[in-house]
């Protein structure tokens, strides 16, 4: 019988139980959780500040889902080593586990940069898991100022869960724009405007350089008083298993399309890892959910020894604030790298489709999101833009700009 | 398993099958009452351009994307039916972010709904399907 060991237990350790048992119904699965959590879905920490779930909805999968996989889950432990002579794991407690098949599912951490004063500042959260939402829930009233430094994701989805919690709001960032790791300029602005009307106020351009107790001290010279500081800079993958047992590391775990690291034996999944962004062609860290689940099926189905590539990831973000939905997904390359834009405008939505060498590498949807994933499937498969009626496509996402027989093969045939 | 196809040939783009679809999914016992004078969120669409016409609803894919994809577990896979558990759904929308059919939408109250082929509401059978004058939907194992 195999031996199936899984460090993590979040979305990509969830993938990856599935695809062992899709193929090995009574092998071990030993799945070593740090957090004392069923897994759960870590994006929706700020949807349960907001109020619109609760812990128990939170539960990615059904309570007895464990049993019914037939897993063994180690909680509050942490693993400390990997032996990859001995296909075996230390635990923090020095306990040792075998494995013939080993899933590094470890997921990131949050980066908090050396502020000067920070040990003064007694309310500083992160925002990266339940424990931090409560306590952050806990610390935040009616009154309370609230400071929030990083405006990506994870910072403004905190911005918009405190809202209604909190007397006020700023977020700063070193950046000239939000959410500058998947929006342009023009859509930063328009997401950002959104933002302001709903009460978040910003200091773009500008982060903290020292704390005191209460109070930041900008790099412009501003100051900000707060009551609470949530960090929210950026987050690291956590490699360190993997490159302490020797195997490769950049700023993920490298993995290949199969999600085998450079150990035998060992795989690696979610956003501890760094595979192949195909819109892009080159490796690159993709910490997003959809892509964890992928990669941690993918994972454990090779574990189970089913060959199977999970070869099309792109990065890829569904995300709203207020009511203003946000899309977008792989790359854009601007004209200097020989990629096309195309803009439809609209009353209260954008859309920017980029193009390069015949194909769609990447796009950003506002407002009228409908049908945005067919522009994703042609971008994760590569679909050549001379193949189907573009213009028509640029203007609505319609199977209209598909050939009869494309359509005929997509939808599983005529009558 | 059972599903609902279209055949573009014959579809008349009457759109009946939406009005057919979001009657089923009402909870009412009265179309008129059900639908007049409201903005109805079906879960199937007639797609096309001026020269051809074919209703687009959940393919309920084997290998499905959008349950992968699904940010609070809230979509799943129930005897080979694509579910959605809307109390769980935040409307994120992650799933009209990778479909690649576009069959997936959001629904009235925010979060997002699609074709369950009515094996949860009192019609039974893919109401889209019953209605259609031109038998331009089957439902049908392939």
């Amino acid at each position: 019988m195999k031996q199936y060991v899984i460090i993590g237990n979040s979305i990509a350790a969830t993938g990856c139980i599935d695809g062992i048992r899709s193929i090995d119904k009574k092998g071990k699965i030993t799945v070593i959780s740090e957090e004392k959590y069923h897994a759960y879905c870590r994006p929706l920490i700020s949807y349960y500040l907001e109020g619109k779930t609760d812990l128990a909805k939170m539960n990615y999968r059904s309570q007895d889902y464990y049993d019914k996989m037939n897993c063994n889950v180690i909680y509050g432990q942490k693993a400390v080593k990997i032996n990859k002579y001995s296909n075996e794991i230390v635990l923090d407690d020095n306990k040792i586990i075998q494995y013939d098949k080993l899933c590094v599912a470890t997921g990131s951490s949050p980066f908090v940069p050396p502020f000067i004063g920070l040990e003064n500042v007694e309310n500083k959260f992160s925002f990266m898991t339940i424990d931090d939402t409560l306590a952050l829930e806990a610390s935040v009233n009616k009154n309370s100022k609230v400071l929030i430094v990083g405006a990506g994701l994870i910072g403004l989805k905190c911005a918009e869960g405190l809202k209604n919690r909190a007397a006020e709001i700023t977020v700063c960032d070193l950046a000239d724009r939000i959410l500058s790791s998947i929006l342009d300029n023009e859509c930063a602005a328009i997401m950002q405007e959104t933002l302001e009307k709903n009460g978040i106020s910003f200091m773009l351009g500008d982060s903290a350089e020292r704390f005191e107790k209460n109070k930041a001290f900008m790099k412009s010279g501003k100051t900000v008083d707060f009551d609470v500081l949530v960090l929210a800079v950026g987050v690291r993958a956590n490699t360190s298993l993997v490159k302490d047992a020797g195997g490769s590391v950049n700023r993920g775990i490298i993995i290949d399309d199969k999600m085998e690291t450079t150990i035998e034996n060992v795989y690696a999944a979610g956003d501890c890892t760094e595979g192949n962004d195909i819109s892009f062609g080159n490796k690159r860290v993709l910490a997003i959910l959809p892509n964890a689940y992928m990669q941690g099926k993918c994972a454990g189905i090779n574990m189970a020894g089913v060959n199977t590539v999970f070869d099309n990831a792109i990065p890829m973000n569904s995300i709203g604030f207020f009511g203003l939905h946000v899309m977008t997904a792989g790359s854009y390359f601007g004209e200097k790298d020989g990629g096309e834009m195309y803009e439809e405008k609209r009353e209260n939505s954008l859309k920017r489709l980029f193009t390069r060498n015949g194909l769609l590498t990447g796009y950003i949807m506002i407002g009228n999101v409908a049908k945005a994933g067919i522009y994703t499937s042609l971008i994760r498969e590569k679909t050549p833009l001379d193949s189907i009626d573009f213009d028509l496509l640029k203007k609505d996402a319609t199977f209209a700009a598909f050939s009869h027989e494309d359509r005929i093969s997509k939808f599983g045939g005529a009558v | 398993m059972k599903r609902v196809y279209a055949n573009e040939k014959w579809c008349l783009g009457c759109h009946l099958c939406e009005y057919n679809c979001a009657f089923a999914n009402s909870k009412e016992v009265n179309m008129i009452k059900a639908l007049k004078g409201k903005k109805i969120f079906p879960r199937i669409h007639v797609d096309g351009d001026n020269s051809i016409n074919f209703a687009v609803s959940c393919r309920h894919c084997q290998d499905p994307i959008c349950v992968k994809s699904c940010i609070s577990g809230a979509l799943s896979i129930k005897d080979g039916v694509i579910c959605i558990d809307h109390d769980k759904c935040v409307g994120c929308l992650t799933c009209i972010l990778v479909c690649p059919y576009g069959a997936v939408a959001k629904g009235k109250n925010g979060v997002v709904q699609k074709c369950e082929l009515c094996l949860e509401n009192s019609c039974g059978e893919p109401a889209c399907v019953k209605g259609c004058p031109n038998n331009a939907i089957v439902y049908e194992e392939r």
